[in-house]
Order: structure tokens, then sequence, then C-alpha cells
């Protein structure tokens, strides 16, 4: 069974920006989209520039990629399959996101 | 080495292919094959290529980039692959030894024998050394493959201090330069009595010896080397004939070429007097099944040490091969050239040295400015027949089109060299003027017709062009003249391209300036809905974010703007490798009081912050995990600090020197004036960062010729110098006024500063605006200082308003408990993040490279 872990107040994460959480001993970085409210949820380690960041970067849509821009190197990850736009072979974990009761909560095996 | 392609190694078998062997595989062997190719009858070839280098062709004439870059793969101009696809076999690392011209067979090194039917010798040229003593020690290397571009870089990175070019021709120079970008100690030994003797006359020379001394290269001119023989302190001693000697650790020899001709000399081929191997216009040898071409070949008594005429030859001997309609002839090639050597523009066009009979010569001499140029004209003074050009070069474009078109000069050609000053008319030569054959390209050979016929079929840029015509892709040196032809070209066909900022506004970052200022737009959701659509992307969020900010200067954190930051600006900190961040309090033109700095070391210290004084006069803390961020900032702002917005498309620092003050030649505060700029813009939002620096005399050590915006003093007042710029593409600033007092210099930056954060494009410093801007300086003048277009008293008024709203953002932040909850590495937690780990260096922290990071974090779990 999912295992949902809340992890702050929808009102904390401020629109179009994202913020890093610590779930099950992983760091998941979570963003929220302005113009819908929709919530992402990826793992918050940037491959590239091999440091815990990507909660920190800008959100961009690419044509239909809704994607983060890595704030060390400006690889595009998509935050709906974690696949990087740049370079097809390397992908970050894709975690499901709800918010319950103005909870935000993500589910992380 | 084997083959790309597996071949017999007998004669041609008789089939309908004719076999064509070609002989070294450089720049121009390569293009010939490339014009077989692309040739209609390309499929009545079999091409065979030999290598004695152990790479596919490369871009010599870019060879020097290999020390930035220590990859060979830039330089490549094709590739095994590609080869193998269009069917060349190509044998790498194998030398062609010998000819049999009865047999029609080339044998190789390896003891390959191949026949051929028509045989091309691209064999190129190897770099002469003089027959001197001690040539053959450690150390001494020449400079034409990358080969020897390894070596060179291996001897420095084994602890050579010092080296010493023999040569001070265009290529020893070069070498001069890459030696002193390796960090060594530079040195030029010329024989001859000026630089670069070939190319400029004793006026030009003159200068550029001054010039290049001045970059800190040592320059030995009418210096015969003697010997080389162990040194003292170096490894060598170079002895001269005047009985001097210099003390280097690595020589280059970089004292002329000599053409390959050793396999047409061994198999009866004519070979000229002082070498080179004899060609016709079609560049048939005096045997007509081998052809010769590019820096081996010998035309009218004639050797081409550039790269142009070399690939006139292959494109000429491939046509002849081919058959077909257009067989081309090879009748010379103009050797004009144009290049920044160290910084410094020289350009020698056709007859630089006024040989021609009866030529009249103009010359203009700039000590104080260090321009010179020369202008050669016919005796009836109406055509160019050359010119030379040292310090500044931009009008070599137009010039050269004089001289190969034959345009007919202006009435008074001195006119062409002189500086424009004031009212005068332009005398540029606009592109609309050039007949349809005028060659815009010398290295690729491509004409403005060829550049309008590819606009007409559909090219859209600058960039499309290249590709399609290679204009533009040799030397680089022609690519202003091209942008303008396509955009001229482009706009005659009424195209309009798209400079759309990205798919998310179909405007320019100039009219998003527009939108925000007239339609009064206070946030980006309101902007994407009147003029944009979609959710925006990184390009797009921080541009507008800037221009809110440059228009109405708002916090930058507020709800509404914080997602539009880029990843600086949204916590206020400059981010690591690590994710960590770095401090930059601001010291305003790089004054501070003891106790100030006191408080910084106390700070580093508590925090353990690697501490390091920045190239912009103030102090940088590395180091700091996100939630020490506030902690830190608040110790800060509390002894009196303020944001220096390094993280920031803003004002960085506004550099000084000591000034009138303390230092004896002094003539004005400088110091006083800085500070007080600095806080007049501090926090300034434009399309790229903006630097300044104040000098209190001409001797200029604040540098404030290389910035944004540089002030010097005077007797009379401060002169302004504006658009220059350091790092990857420095530009020297332009002198925008003289003798201002104060106040008029302020309002001249208030309304410079605006038009440019109207008119920029995004990420556009202000060098480049400038380089391309409409009229240029001229203009700018008008706008700013005639007040032309009516709009200073706005501009000012827009810089008001901006000063008055002026906060520090760290201290707005502190003070919201809201803000502050951000600046943790967990939302949900108070854990840091367990990925960071420092070693100690010279008594500092840095980030622990992966190596030790796995030692140091396998420890601590
Ligand atoms: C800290 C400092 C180096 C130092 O240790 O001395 C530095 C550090 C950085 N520089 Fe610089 N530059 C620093 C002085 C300079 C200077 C010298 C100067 O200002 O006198 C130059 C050349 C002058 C000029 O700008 O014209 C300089 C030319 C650049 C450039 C190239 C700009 C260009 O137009 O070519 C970049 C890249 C960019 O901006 O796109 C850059 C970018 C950077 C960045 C922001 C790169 C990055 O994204 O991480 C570095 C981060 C700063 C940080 O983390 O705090 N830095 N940088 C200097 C900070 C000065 C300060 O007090 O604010
Ligand atoms: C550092 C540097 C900068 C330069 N800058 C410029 C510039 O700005 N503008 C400009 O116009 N020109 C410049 N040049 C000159 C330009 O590079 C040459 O004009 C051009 O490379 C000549 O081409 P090529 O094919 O004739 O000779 P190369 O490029 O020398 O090619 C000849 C090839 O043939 C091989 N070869 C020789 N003999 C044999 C054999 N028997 N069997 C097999 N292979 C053989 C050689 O190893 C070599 O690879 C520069 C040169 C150098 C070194
Ligand atoms: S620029 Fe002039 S005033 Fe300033 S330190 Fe140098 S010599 Fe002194
Ligand atoms: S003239 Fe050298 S690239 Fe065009």
């Amino acid at each position: 069974m999912t295992q949902w872990t809340a992890v702050c107040e929808l009102n904390d994460i401020a629109p179009d920006t994202g913020v890093c959480a610590l779930v099950q001993g992983q760091q998941v970085a979570i963003f929220r989209q302005a113009r819908t409210d929709r919530l992402f949820a990826i793992g918050n380690f940037d491959p590239v520039g091999k440091a815990n960041v990507l909660s920190r970067g800008l959100l961009a849509q690419l044509g239909e990629a809704i994607t983060v821009a890595s704030p060390l190197y400006k690889q595009h990850y998509c935050l709906r399959s974690g696949t990087c736009l740049e370079n097809g072979q390397l992908r970050v974990p894709v975690y499901a996101v709800r918010v319950t009761a103005g909870q935000v909560e993500v589910a992380a095996a | 080495m084997s083959p790309v392609n597996p071949v017999d190694n007998t004669a041609p078998e008789t089939s309908s292919r004719t076999r064509i062997v070609v002989v070294g595989n450089g720049m121009v062997g390569h293009q010939f094959i490339d014009s077989l190719l692309a040739s209609d009858n390309a499929h009545r070839f079999e091409l065979i290529t030999f290598s004695e280098e152990s790479r596919v062709a490369y871009d010599r004439m870019h060879l020097t980039e290999y020390f930035q870059t220590r990859s060979a793969e830039p330089l490549a101009m094709t590739t095994l692959e590609k080869y193998q696809a269009q069917g060349v076999t190509l044998y790498l690392g194998d030398k062609v030894v010998g000819i049999d011209r009865d047999a029609k067979t080339v044998t190789s090194a390896t003891g390959k024998t191949i026949g051929y039917d028509k045989l091309v010798l691209a064999t190129g040229s190897y770099p002469f050394v003089p027959p001197i003593e001690g040539n053959d020690r450690d150390n001494c290397f020449v400079y034409r493959t990358i080969e020897d571009l390894e070596a060179i870089t291996a001897a420095a990175d084994n602890g050579a201090k010092v080296g010493t070019v023999v040569g001070g021709g265009l290529l020893g120079l070069e070498a001069a330069k890459a030696i002193k970008d390796l960090g060594l100690e530079a040195h030029v030994v010329e024989f001859a009595p000026r630089l670069m003797a070939v190319q400029v006359d004793e006026g030009g020379g003159a200068l550029l010896k001054d010039k290049i001394t001045d970059l800190g290269v040592g320059v030995h001119l009418s210096k015969a080397t003697s010997r080389i023989v162990a040194g003292d302190s170096c490894l060598h001693k170079m002895e001269f004939a005047d009985g001097e000697a210099l003390e280097t650790d690595l020589v280059i020899f970089s004292a002329g070429i000599r053409p390959q001709d050793e396999l047409a000399r061994s198999s009866g081929l004519d070979v000229g007097e002082r070498g080179g191997i004899v060609i016709n216009n079609e560049c048939q040898t005096s045997d007509k099944s081998i052809y010769a071409i590019g820096e081996c070949a010998l035309w009218n008594g004639r050797i081409f040490g550039l790269v142009a005429p070399g690939y006139t030859m292959a494109k000429v001997a491939a046509s002849h091969l081919a058959g077909g309609e257009q067989c081309l002839t090879f009748d010379g090639a103009d050797m004009s050239t144009k290049l920044k050597l160290m910084g410094v523009d020289v350009a020698s066009i056709g007859d630089a040295h006024g040989v021609t009979p009866g030529a009249r010569v103009y010359t203009y001499f700039n000590q104080p400015d260090e321009v010179y140029k020369k202008l050669v004209v016919s005796e009836d003074g109406k055509l160019l027949l050359g010119a030379v050009l040292v310090g500044d070069a931009a009008d070599y474009g137009t010039l050269l089109q004089y001289m190969l078109n034959q345009i007919q000069l202006p009435e008074f050609p001195e006119g062409l060299i002189l500086p424009h000053r004031g009212d005068d008319a332009q005398t540029g030569l606009g592109v609309a003027a050039l007949p349809d054959t005028a060659q815009i390209c010398s290295c690729h050979d491509v004409s403005k017709g060829v550049i309008r016929d590819a606009v007409a079929g559909g090219c859209c840029s600058v960039g499309d062009v290249k590709g399609h015509t290679k204009a533009g892709t040799g030397c680089g040196g022609c690519v202003p003249l091209l942008t303008n032809l396509v955009n001229h070209e482009l706009e005659a066909l009424g195209v309009a391209v798209s400079k759309d900022i990205c798919e998310h506004f179909p405007h320019t970052r100039q009219e998003l300036y527009h939108l925000i200022r007239v339609g009064k737009i206070k946030t980006y959701a309101e902007m994407l809905e009147k003029h944009g659509k979609g959710h925006g992307c990184e390009i797009c969020k921080p541009a507008i974010g800037s221009i809110l900010a440059s228009c109405w200067n708002d916090y930058v954190l507020k709800d509404e703007h914080i997602g539009l930051q880029d990843t600086n600006d949204i916590f206020l900190g400059n981010m690591q490798k690590d994710g960590t961040y770095s401090i930059v309090p601001r010291i305003a033109g790089g004054e501070i009081t003891p106790d100030k700095l006191i408080v910084l070391g106390e700070v580093a210290k508590e925090f353990d912050l690697y501490t390091k004084i920045t190239g912009g006069q103030r102090v940088d803390l590395f180091g700091a995990q996100l939630h020490q961020l506030p902690q830190i900032w608040r110790k800060l702002v509390d002894a009196g600090f303020e944001t220096g917005h390094a993280y920031g498309k803003s004002v960085r620092t506004v550099k000084s020197c000591v000034g009138s003050t303390w230092c004896r030649f002094g003539v004005d505060d400088s110091v006083g004036l800085a500070i007080d700029i600095e806080n007049r813009y501090k926090g300034l939002r434009a399309p790229h960062k903006l630097k300044f620096a104040v000098s209190g005399c001409t001797r200029e050590c604040a540098e404030a010729q290389s910035k944004d915006f540089g002030v010097i003093a005077t007797e009379n007042g401060w002169n302004l110098y504006i658009c220059g710029n350091g790092g990857m593409k420095p530009r020297h600033a332009d002198l925008f006024a003289t003798d201002l007092d104060r106040e008029t210099l302020i309002r001249y930056i208030d309304r410079l500063l605006m038009f440019y954060i109207r008119t920029a494009d995004r990420l556009q410093r202000t060098s480049v605006w400038m380089d391309n801007l409409e009229g240029g300086l001229d203009y700018l003048k008008q706008v700013i200082i005639e007040d032309s277009l009516g709009i200073s008293d706005e501009l000012e008024a827009e810089m008001d308003l901006n000063v008055g709203n002026y906060q520090c953002e760290w201290a707005t932040t502190l003070a919201s408990p809201e803000k502050l909850k951000r600046f943790s590495h967990f939302i949900n937690a108070d854990d840091t993040d367990d990925n960071l780990a420092f070693v100690k260096e010279r008594d500092q922290i840095r980030p622990a490279r992966d190596d030790e990071k796995a030692n140091l974090i396998a420890k601590a779990s």
C-alpha cells in the first residue's frame, strides 16, 4: 500500500517555487505550479552537478514538458517522468504527491 | 594503422571509377575531398587518402585553441565515420614515401603500394628550424600540429617558467601569446628590425612592438640567435650574434614555413628553386596526372601560406578532375589578413609596403591612443592598393572591399582612416554599395551574390548562412560584414526575423520592457495573462523579473516575484558547486573600516567560511549552508553591512583607486566619487551585471577603461568612458564625454543606464549592446548628450524613482519570519544536507572532491 508522508502546508511553498523535504531518508524536491496549483515531486539530487539542489531550480515549461532547470548547470528535468531533456540517459526519481486538507503529502517507498 | 575501408593493394581495376589518391589529409586535402564529393560526378571517383598525422583533418588555423580546451575534438573538420559513410578510404599515421610515376603507384611507410589514376599532393609545409647549434636540445619545439602543442603543454606542466619564440611573424606572436596564457614569462626574438615584417611597415611595426611589450611579452628585435647552450637560471641560454643572451626554459621555432615537396623531388616533378611543387592554373604539376594544392604548391613563383588560397586550389583541382561545366582556374590569391594578437588589432591589405610603381601613401598615427593606419593608393588616387592597420582594424572590411572590387575611392581618401568626429558624415562603405561579385569571406571565397542567394533561398539568420555557404567559419574576420549583409538582405526581403524571447512571449526584451512600463504591469502573472501563454520558463521569468525590478524596484522576494528569480537571486547568494552559498557584502568603492573588516573576520571564523578577496575589491565568504544564510546576514546587517548583489544582474562593484586624498599624482577624489556612484546605483536591476570604476588620474590604477562605466579624473573634471568589458571578450571602453562636472557626470550615467535597460537584450552586457547599437557611439551621444529623442527627463525621472525605492534585500528578508522559513535545507526537518563535506586546505575549508567525499562520508556514518 502506498504510504503517504505529510511534509508541510501547501502555503509553505510559494507559487512557482520548490522546497526540499526529507521523506524516509530521501531528499524529495516538491514544486508548486503557479497557474494550476499543481504539485510535482522528484529527487533532489542533481546527477550532473552531483549536489542536492534541484528544489532550488526554476520551473520551466518547454513545449509540452513541465520541467525544472537545474540551478547549477541548467539541464532540464521533466517533472512527470524525471528524464533529463538534454541527456536521455539521465533520470531522477519521481514521487507521487498530493494535498490533503491543506497538507502536502509525498509517497516515497 | 588499419584502413577504414579495406582495399586491395593492386593497381586499379579496370572499373569505370577513377581512383584518386590524396597524399596529406590536412585542411586543403580535406577541402579537396569535400569539393570532389560535392560535384555532380562524385560517383565516378574512388577516393583514398593518406595522412602522416594520427588524426583526421583538423582546423590548424585554430590550433592555439587547443590550449584552452586541451582537446583535439573541437578542431576536427570531419570524422572517421563520416569519411567511411562517404566511401573515402583513409590511412592514418601512414606516410607516403615514394611515387612510381610510370607504374602509377604510391608506396607508404608501412609498406602499402596503391595504384592511382590521378594523384593529388596536399602535403602542406613544415616549420623551418634555423640551423643553429643547440636547436635539438630538450624543450625545443615547433608550432604546427596538435602533437607539438601537447609537447609544449607538457613542458609547461613540468615546470618551465620562461618561454621564447624565435620569429616575430604572425604565427610567432600567436605562439608567444600561447606561452603567456600557459603562465610562462614570454619572449619573442626576431631577426628583422620589426615584428610582422611581411605584413606591416615600419610605423606599424614600431607601434606593434610597444603594444606587445605593454602586454608583458619581451620583444627582442634585430637579434640573430647564434647558438643555444645550457643556461644558468633556466634550462637554456640563447646567445645572440651581438653578444647578448637570453635565458629560457623552452624555445619555439616559428621562423617561417617550407613547402613539403620531398615526394615531388624524389619522383622528379618540377620544383622551385627555393622549394614548392610547380603547378599551372589548373593546379597540375609537371606530370599531368599529378596535382599539387595548398601550402606545398608553387604557383607563378609564389607559395601561399594561408588557408584561403589553398581552398581555392582544392576547388580548382576538384573541378578540373570532375569535369562538368564550370571548370575553375587558379589565378593567384589575395593575402590580406586581419587578426587580433593578444588583444591588438592588426590588419594588412594588399600592397602594404607600397611597392607598386607610383603608389602614394597616407598615414595616420595617433600615439596617445596607439593607433596606426596607412593607405596605399594608386598614382591617380582613384584606387586603393593596400593598407596597414594597427591598434584599430575596424575599417578592415570596408578597405578590403575597396581594394578587391576596385571601387573608386572618395575624393579625399584620407577620410577613410581619419577618426570620425562630431558631425562628420560616416565614410563607411554600406553593404548595399558592394557589387554582387564582392568577396565577403576570403577564407571560403564566398561572394556577396552567393550570400544574397542563400538568404533568398530561405536562410534567415547569420547562423543559417554560415551553415549553408561556410562564409564566416574560417578565421571569422568577415563575420561583422557578413552579419550586416545578412540583416540588410533580410530587411530588403521584408523578412521579420524572429527575435521572440521564448515560446511564451512573442516579443523581444525591448518590447516586453515597453509593455510593462506603458501598461504599468506589476507582476509576472499579469504579464503572462495579457501578453503571453503557458507557464513560462527559465528564460522569460528572470528576464521579466529583471524588467519589473528595473521599472518598479519592488522587493524581489515578494510572493508574486519569488518564482521569477534565478538560482542566485532566490536565496540572495551565489550558489557554489556543492549547493552551498557565498556571501558578498557591499564594500562601496572598496573602502572599509578596520572595525568592519574585523566583523567580517569574526563572522567568517564563527561559521568556518572560506574567505577570499575578490577581483572586485571586496571580500567573499564561501561555504554557507542555506540555514546559515540568515544567521550570518543578521550579524552583518547589525554591523552596518548591506547586501552586495553579487547574485543579481545588477550593479556589482565600483572599483576605485586611492586618488588625490593620498596619492601624490591624484587630481581628484576618486574614492569619494566611487562610493557615491555605488550608493546611487546599488540594487539597480539591469539586463546584465554592471561594473564601474573611478581612477584619480590618467595612470588609471582602477582600470576604468575595462568597465561598463569608467570615470577618470582630469585637471578639468571627469572623463566618462562607457561600454568596456573584461571577461571572455574584453572590450576597451569608448570615451563618451570629457571634463564633466560631477552633476553632469551623474546625469549622463543616469540616462545611459536607463537607456541601456530600455533597449538591450536579455543578458547583453553594455559592450555587446554598444557593438550592436545602430549608429554606435555617435548615436548614443546624440541621445544622451543632445537629447535627440527628447527622453532625457524621462530617463532621469525613472532613475530617481529607482534610487528612491532602494532597499537592502537582506535587511527586508531578515525582518520577515515568513520569508526566513525558506532558508533551511528541508521544509520538514532541521537536518542538514548529508552530501556536503569539506576538507582543509591552506588553513581554510574547501568542498571535498568526489574521491575524498566517499571516505569522509563513509567515516562519518
Ligand atoms: C568572486 C569573483 C572571483 C574572485 O574570487 O575574485 C567572481 C566570481 C564569479 N564570477 Fe566573475 N567574479 C569576480 C570578478 C570578476 C571580474 C573582475 C572585476 O569585476 O573587476 C570579471 C571581469 C570583468 C568584467 O566583468 O567585465 C568577471 C567576469 C565574469 C564573467 C564574464 C563576463 C563577461 O561579460 O564576459 C562571468 C560570467 C557571466 O557573467 O556570464 C562571471 C561570473 C562569475 C560567477 C557568478 C560564476 C557563477 O555563476 O558561479 C562567479 C560567482 C561569484 C560568487 O560565487 O560569489 N564573472 N568576474 C569576483 C567577484 C567580484 C565581486 O566582488 O563582486
Ligand atoms: C598555428 C597556426 C595558425 C594559423 N593561422 C592561420 C590563419 O589565421 N589564417 C590562415 O589563412 N592560415 C593560417 N594558418 C595556416 C594554415 O593552417 C595553412 O595554410 C593550412 O593548414 C594549409 O593546409 P594544407 O592542407 O596545405 O597543409 P596542412 O594543413 O599542413 O596539411 C598537410 C598534411 O599532409 C601531411 N603530409 C605531409 N606529407 C605527407 C606524406 N608524404 N604522406 C602523408 N601525409 C603527409 C601532413 O602531416 C599534414 O597533416 C595557420 C597555421 C598554423 C600552424
Ligand atoms: S590612478 Fe592616479 S591617483 Fe589613482 S592611485 Fe594611480 S596614480 Fe594615484
Ligand atoms: S574571411 Fe575568414 S572566415 Fe570569412
